[in-house]
This record gives C-alpha cells, structure tokens and sequence, in this order.
C-alpha cells in the first residue's frame, strides 16, 4: 500500500514547495528511511537474544560432547555419567523444594502483609526492605548462612534425631556443624523469599478495588475480601513468582557452596552429606582441566534442562489459569 | 447518631475487649516458657512456643467472643504479621552480621590495597600482634566495576532495543510472530541459572581459543550479560507499554516519524522507570559469584584490563578469602577480610539501589501546578 | 491555510473485517464539518484514514481515494507522516506530553522532528499558537510548568494549540469534548467556531446539540447491525440534518428515538 518510490513530489519530495512556513514550520524530518533503520536495528537487536540462547545451548553441548560415550571409569567415582549425576540432581531437586516449603507461605504472606495489611504508612517501607532483601548478594547469604545460621542450628537438628530420629530424613547422628542440605535449603529459602513477595505482592495490588469494595460491602471479613477477590485474581501471578522462585533455588550456587559440606547422596536431611549440580560445579571448576572440564560442563547442561522445564511448566501453568483470573485486559 | 455516645452502640457491642492481644500475649510467654522448660529451656525455643501458642490462641479467643469468621479472620491477620516478622530476621541478622564484623576492618588499606605480596606469613604476623594487617580488596573492587562496566555496556543497548522491538514494532504478522518468539527466549533466558551462564561464556571462550584455561574479565562480562539482558528487556518492556497509546498518537498526529516518537516521546515517558530498572539489573549481577569463578579467574593483584589476564571481583574475594584463607593457620585475619569486603559489596548494591530509586524520582514525568 | 478534502469510494478494512463502506463525500476548506451516528458505526475510524493514522493499528487497510486539493494521500510513496504534519489531530481525551513543559508541548511538533528554530521565533509560534487556542491569557505566567498540571478543558485547548503551532491545512478533532465538563466544553466550542476562519475543521462527535451549535455541514454514519460495515448515510448542511432530514434512519437519529 505504501511504497517509498517518490511519485508525488508535492508531498514526498520538496516541503519547500510548501508556501506556509514562512519561519518555523514544523514538517516531518527526514525520510522513511530513518525508520526502517530504527526498526532493523531493533529486530537485530532480538536476534541477538535468539543468537545467545543458540549459542549457550550449542557450546554447552559441544563441550559436553567427549561426555557421550566415554568409558565408565573416566568419570569422577568410576561409575559413568548416570551415577555421577544423579545423587547432584536428587541434592538439587531436595534442596529446591524444601526452600520452596519454606518461602512460599511466608513470601505470600509477606506480600499480602504489604498489601493489605500493613499501615499505609508502612506498607511502603516495608516493601523497601523486602527489596534489599532481594538485592543482598548470595555470596553474602552463603557466608550468613555458614558462620551464623548453621551453628545456632546445631541443637534443633540433635532435637530432631533424637525425638523424630525415626524418620529416614531425620536420621541421626546430627552433624556437629550444622552444614547440612537442610541448613542449605533454608538459606535458599530466605533468598528466594523476596522474590515471591515482591512479584504476589504487585500482583495483589492491582486487584481491582471495586471488587474487593463489593465484598467489603457484603460485610465480608477483610480475610474473606482476600479469599475472594484477591487469591483468584492473583493465582497466576502467584504460581509464576513460586516458579521463578524454584528456578532460582535450582540454580543457586554460593549459598549452597559455602553452607553446605558436601558429599554423597544421603537421605538424612541433617547430616552433612548431598551436593547440588550447580555447587558442585564451581567447587570444582575452577581446577578443572580435559575430561573432568567436559564432565562439568555436561553437568551444568544438565542443569539448564531441569530449569528449562520448570519454566516451560510455569509457563503453562500460568497460561491455563489467565484466561480464568481476569489478569489479562 | 449522638445519642450513641451515651448507650452503648450496637455497632460496637459483642466485640473483643482491646487488651485481648496483650493478654494472650502474656499467657503465651508464660505458657511457652514453661513447655520450653519441659523439653529444656532455651531463648529460641520459647521465642517459637510462645509464638505459636499466641497464633492459635489469639484468634481461637476472638473466634470465641466474635463468632468463627471473625476468629478464622483474626488467624490469617496473625499469620500475615506473623509472616512479615519471620522474614524481617534473617534480613535483620545478615545485616547486623555483615556491618559488625565487617566495619572493624573496613579502612583505607582495605580499600587502597591489593593482596599482592600478602602471604600467610604476613597474616601470621598481624595475628600476633606485631603488624597492622596489611592486604585489602583493592583488585577486587576495581575487577568488579570493570567487569560491570561492560556487561552493561553490552546489555544496556541489547535489552532496550529488544522491548522496543517487542513493543513497537510487534504489529506485523511477520514481525508478530518473531515478537512472540523472543518473548519465549527471554523467559526462558531469565531462568539460565547463573552458574550456567558462567559455564556458556567459559564454552565459548574456550571454543573460540582453543584453550582450556582460558580466563579473563570480559568472559565474566558475557557471562554477567546473558543474566542481565532478560532483566533489562523485561523492565524496558513493562515500562514503555505503560506509556499511554495516546501519547504515541499524538506525537504521530504531529507529523513526527515513528522513531522519533518513540527516542523523544515514549523513551523519555518511561526512562525513570527504565534506568530504575537498569540499575537494579546492575546491583543484581554486581554480586554474582559463580559466573565470575568459572570465568574470569583468580588472583591477588590489580588488573583493569578485561581483556588479558584473570581478574577478581568482590564476590570472588569473598569467596577466596573464605574457601581457602591466605593464612590456614589465622583464617580469621582471612574472613576479618572477606566480611569487609562483604560490606563493601553490600554499600555498592545499596547505593546502586538508592540511585535507582532516585532516578525514578526526579526523572519522573512531572506532575502538578 | 486551509484545504478541501475530497473522499472517493473509500472502504476501511481491519484485516479481512470491512469496517467503513464506501464513502463519498466532499468537506470545504474554511468549514466545520460534523460527523454523528451511534456508537461503531465507523465515523471515528472513517476520520482517522483522513491522516493515515489509521495505519497506526495492525491491520488496518484502506481502498479508494482521499484527495487533500486534489492530491492523493494515498498516491504511491505518499510518506503517512508527511501527511499528518498537514492533517492535525485532536483527540478524545486530553494528551499533552507529560514530560515536557507548556512551552514544549506547543513547540513538540518542531522540536520533535529537531527543527533548529531561534528563541524569538520559538517563543512567537508559542505565543500566537496559545492564542490561537484561546489559552494564552491563562497560561503565559506558567509556561515553563508542566501541562498535565492545567485542567481538563485547557489540557485540550493546549492539545489543540499544539496542533496549530505544526500549522496544518485541516485540524481533525475526535470526540474533543467528551471528556470534558461543560464550561470547558464551551470554551472549546468557542474555539472550534474561531478555526474555522483559517483552518478546514472535521469533528466527530456523540453530542448532537455539539454538531447543531458548531457545525455548518453534518454527515451521519450508520451501521445496519452487528459485524455490519459503517456507511455514510446523508451529509447535507447541519439546519438540514437536524430540521429537514431526507433520510428515515437520520430522523431517527437526530430525534432521538434510538442511538
């Protein structure tokens, strides 16, 4: 409809043909051209984004390649690739989900402490805080966790052998350290906490007033108002904030690191013992040369797979419940 | 409506008395105390019994007095504070830990100094008392900000071209399509664990070279890069698809071409909420430790050149100082160190914060009279 | 300046959906013409295609004519934004730019496009831009504050002014007053009536007392039902629309028995 082939010289050419300006008229600057550029350079500019995640897939893969196929014993423990890996992925999938456990209930609460609860006064300070939270480092956590955290533990986890010692999770004896998966998890726990709460929380504010006015106005209790209005509205956004908070847990390295002392696969939550792929990966990176770098990195491919399927899950999960929650308008 | 000042109201009847919180407080203090004698006494197991019996029986008081749903909704009002008091602890305790062992090191030679030629036996000697303890986190600090420096450069343009693509031009069938693939990439992007994004860079690095230990700052910037391009373009997108439609129309109704109207009218709308949020994509990757490990190195002296030679961050540092102090016999000298430059670390992101949010603020499209 | 339009079997489609059928219709130079009709029946998309800004939503097409003095807007490299710097546009609700001072937003049409322009000509075209709009005697002392700042009526007059200082040939305006309050509906009235001595004026608007007090023409749109095109169904001058009206469903219209 709209070529750029100059036809019409009155309007695509000469606006000085234009005997109105005299003195500051304004007209259009430049060609369509400028456009086309602006726009390229935009698209170019995605591209780069599709180019990327090619070439994380694409490398990670081509240096995990030597992995496929490589005789059993030239693996770290001498058994192959399958049993090197999966005690890490059990380690990682434990330690993610005991964290979720744990920041889930407090980040919405958090959340809805910011905004329904709190003195108006308040709520936005508060919302600060919870923000820096979010912003401290994970090597600070990691450090936090292991000279702090983990030695006040210490009696809880003997408490728990002796008492529910008869739980394969809490079998004794408890480690004399604390740096246990357990400890590990609940670091993980405070770290992803922020980012439930800060996304529920945004979520739950543009919960549109004039409902909640109307369960008010039906004399509903303000925990009512919440159950009503708040959480259906919200569910996705909830759903998708715990997601992002559990691909955080996955792939979260320091604070495992520094909390946790490593080892094998060990059901015992409060022994020392399991290790993620992620920390294990950077204890061992850096020394790492030949095979073992291959090994790693064939580890850390592993890594990006599990993360990618709780995103394409959450993905979905979301997708499926927007078309009920109103959220998209 | 006066004479209900001096009968009692019926709108203000049957409610629970304004002392009950503090009397169910009391009674779970004591309560506690004594079922935290019973299994042996300590300050944080009374500090949860306690807790736990007021969460119950505060509301379990109102629900009596008021009817259920006024108890079940006094329960979740608990729970909610009860909530924001849990996570205000570990904040509270991080930052207390990180500010009291991290000030009394904190000086200019840990600021003005590098770890060159600091060995265990110099830490040694501090720890006995006869040298001031030398060694600081000089290199690290310039490492840092040189290894931001260009992940943001390389970020920054990437990620506000790409919203602008994703919100300007997704019109198009063609271009539609595209937008709604990019917009996948990016969530999915978002979700790169940070240590795999460290292990891509170190990859491709070594695939391009040919060498295995291939280690230099730059790597660490792409590393950092691919974490904070998704950010970026997220909050570059939220922000300008909150500029009112209007304001486009009008800027076209004008005779300005397209992307005009979007540089001088729909960027310089959302740009305190973009350069906020450029900011806090900053503070975020300034503290990523595991990227850096695997792809920038380690070492104890300066090197501003990110294009040769390994190069440490603070986090790096931190991490070094901890892991594997200079001195195995003193490593507290070692974590003195490393807390300090923790607390360094932790000013940077904080300031990093406030400026964000000082950017939103005076940059703000102006309101009022 | 001022030019005369001239619509030549015009069909607007949103993708394959026809949404404007067919419209012919000739608007004179130095006039106000109003376009009525009930909710959906095209006569704002129908004003939109009369700058191109139509082309803003995906999908949106055009066949036929609009000939602006006898030139094609839509002629073969014809640029759309070469077009609106002579179609000006005022729309529905107030839109003064919120990062930009009252001066800026009257110069915004030059200053976007980064037209040098000295200080004594900048600040003439502020103020017979302002004057022109009827808005100078309110605003001279605050030029430098922001415009989101002013109320509802004078938002619209600086939208207005804003459209002047670009001096186009033709000043489109959609549902200018509909979110206004009444006296700020007046001033802008008033001002419409004063455009029209140097500009050709085209309004869409809802409220017929509007189109009766400011308009010397008056085309009504209709639409036959849902999923229906919008067509032109009479445009005569305004006295004739709302006294004498040929047509059954304009009738209706203008006596309001539906709509």
């Amino acid at each position: 409809m709209t070529q750029t082939a100059p036809t019409k010289p009155e309007m695509g050419e000469e606006p000085e043909d234009r005997p109105a300006a005299p003195g500051p008229s304004a007209g259009p600057a430049g060609s369509p051209k400028q456009d086309a550029t602006f726009s390229g350079l935009a698209l170019a500019a995605s591209l780069v984004i599709l180019v990327v995640l090619a070439g994380v897939a694409l490398f990670l893969c081509l240096q995990a390649w030597p992995v496929v196929g490589a005789p059993a014993d030239e693996f770290y423990g001498g058994e192959g690739f399958l049993s090197y890996i999966w005690p890490l992925v059990a380690g990682t999938l434990i330690a993610a989900a005991i964290a979720l456990v744990i920041a889930t209930p407090i980040g919405v609460g958090v959340a809805l402490y910011i905004s329904h609860y709190a003195p108006r006064r308040l709520a936005k300070p508060v919302g600060y805080v919870i923000d820096l939270l979010a912003a401290i480092p994970s090597i600070i956590f990691g450090a936090w966790g292991a000279s702090v955290l983990a030695p006040r533990v210490v009696p809880l986890y003997d408490w728990l052998a002796q008492y529910l010692g008869f739980l394969p999770i809490f079998a004794g004896p408890a480690s004399a350290t604390g740096k246990t998966i357990l400890t590990a998890s609940v670091v993980l726990g405070i770290m992803i906490l922020p980012i439930i709460t800060s996304m529920s929380r945004e979520i739950f504010q543009q919960t549109p007033v004039l409902q909640q006015e109307a369960a008010l106005g039906l004399g509903a209790t303000r925990w009512e108002m919440v159950r009503m209005t708040v959480f259906p509205f919200a569910r996705a956004g909830i759903i998708s904030s715990v997601m992002l908070g559990l691909g955080r847990a996955l792939g979260e390295t320091m604070a495992v690191t520094l909390v946790l002392s490593g080892g094998p696969f060990n059901p015992s939550l409060i022994q020392s013992g399991n290790q993620t792929v992620a920390s294990e990966i950077a204890l061992n990176f850096p020394e790492a040369y030949g095979f073992r770098m291959n090994e790693l990195i064939a580890a850390g491919l592993v890594l990006f797979l599990i993360t990618l399927v709780v995103n394409m899950l959450a993905r979905l999960i979301v997708n499926r419940y927007k078309e009920f929650s109103g959220a998209n308008s | 409506m006066s004479t209900a000042t001096f009968k009692k109201s019926s709108l203000v009847s049957g409610q629970a008395p304004r002392w009950l919180p503090v009397a169910v407080g009391a009674g779970a203090l004591i309560l506690g105390a004594a079922l935290a004698a019973l299994v042996g006494f300590g300050i944080a197991l009374w500090a949860v019994f306690a807790g736990v019996l007021f969460v119950l029986a505060g509301p379990a008081a109102v629900g009596a007095i008021e009817g259920r749903r006024k108890g079940v909704d006094a329960f979740a009002r608990y729970l909610v504070y009860g909530a924001f008091l849990l996570a205000l602890i570990p904040l509270v305790s991080v930052v207390w830990t990180v500010l009291s062992r991290g000030l009394p090191g904190l000086d200019l030679n840990m600021l003005l100094t590098s770890m060159g030629g600091v060995t265990g036996a110099t830490d040694n000697a501090a720890a006995a008392g006869e040298t001031p303890v030398y060694g600081g986190a000089y290199h690290a600090i310039v490492g840092t900000l040189v290894v931001t420096f260009w992940a943001t450069l390389m970020s920054v343009p990437v990620g506000l071209l790409t919203a602008i693509f994703l919100v300007e031009y997704s019109g198009g069938r063609v271009s539609g399509a595209i937008a709604r693939i990019i917009t996948f990439l990016v969530d999915v992007m978002t979700g790169i664990p940070s240590i795999v994004a460290g292990l891509f860079a170190a990859a491709l690095f070594v695939q391009i070279f040919d060498d295995p230990s291939m280690r230099m700052g730059f790597i660490a910037s792409v590393a950092l890069s691919v974490l904070m391009i998704p950010t970026v373009v997220r909050n570059a997108e939220e922000m300008l698809r909150i500029v009112p439609n209007e304001l486009r129309e009008a800027s076209y109704a004008l005779g300005v071409r397209k992307w005009r109207t979007i540089t001088k009218v729909v960027i310089p709308t959302a740009i305190s909420g973009i350069s906020s949020g450029v900011t806090l994509a900053i503070a975020r990757v300034i503290g990523e430790t595991a990227p850096i490990l695997v792809t920038a190195g380690f070492v104890t002296t300066i090197n501003a050149n990110a294009f040769s030679g390994w190069m440490t961050t603070l986090p790096t540092y931190i991490y070094y100082q901890i892991i594997t102090p200079t001195s195995p016999t003193n490593p507290g000298i070692s974590e003195g160190r490393a807390w300090s430059a923790a607390l360094i670390l932790i000013v940077i992101v904080m300031v990093l914060n406030l400026i964000a949010r000082l950017i939103a603020k005076v940059f703000a499209p102006k309101t009022g009279r | 300046m001022s030019k005369r339009i001239d619509v030549e079997s015009l069909n607007v489609y949103y993708g394959d959906f026809l949404a404007v059928e067919d419209v012919n219709i000739e608007i004179e130079p130095r006039s106000v013409t109003a376009f009525i009709g009930p909710s959906g029946c095209g006569k704002s998309t129908f004003l939109r295609t009369l700058n191109r800004m139509h082309e803003v939503v995906p999908g949106a097409r055009v066949e036929g004519k609009v000939n602006l003095d006898g030139e094609d807007l839509y002629g073969r490299g014809v640029d759309p934004v070469r077009v609106r710097s002579q179609v000006g546009m005022v729309f529905q609700r107030p839109n003064p730019f919120p990062t930009m001072s009252i001066r800026d937003n009257v110069l915004a049409g030059a200053k976007l496009n980064s037209r040098r322009m000295s200080r004594a000509a900048a600040d003439e075209l502020v103020e017979s831009s302002l004057r022109g709009a009827n808005l100078w005697e309110e605003v001279k002392d605050r030029l430098g504050k922001p415009g989101s700042g002013l109320s509802g009526g004078q938002q619209q007059r600086l939208c207005i002014a804003r459209t002047i200082a670009v001096k186009p040939d033709v000043i489109l305006m959609d549902e200018p007053c509909s979110a206004l309050d009444p006296i700020s509906t007046l001033a802008v009235e008033d001002l419409i009536s004063e455009l029209q001595e140097e500009y050709t004026v085209v309004i869409v608007t809802h409220n017929m007392q509007q189109a009766a007090r400011v308009s010397h023409k008056t085309a009504f749109f209709n639409i036959a039902g849902t999923g229906k095109p919008g067509k032109l169904i009479e445009y005569a001058p305004t006295q004739e629309i709302f006294n004498n009206p040929k047509d059954r469903a304009t009738e209706d219209y203008v006596s309001g028995r539906f709509g």
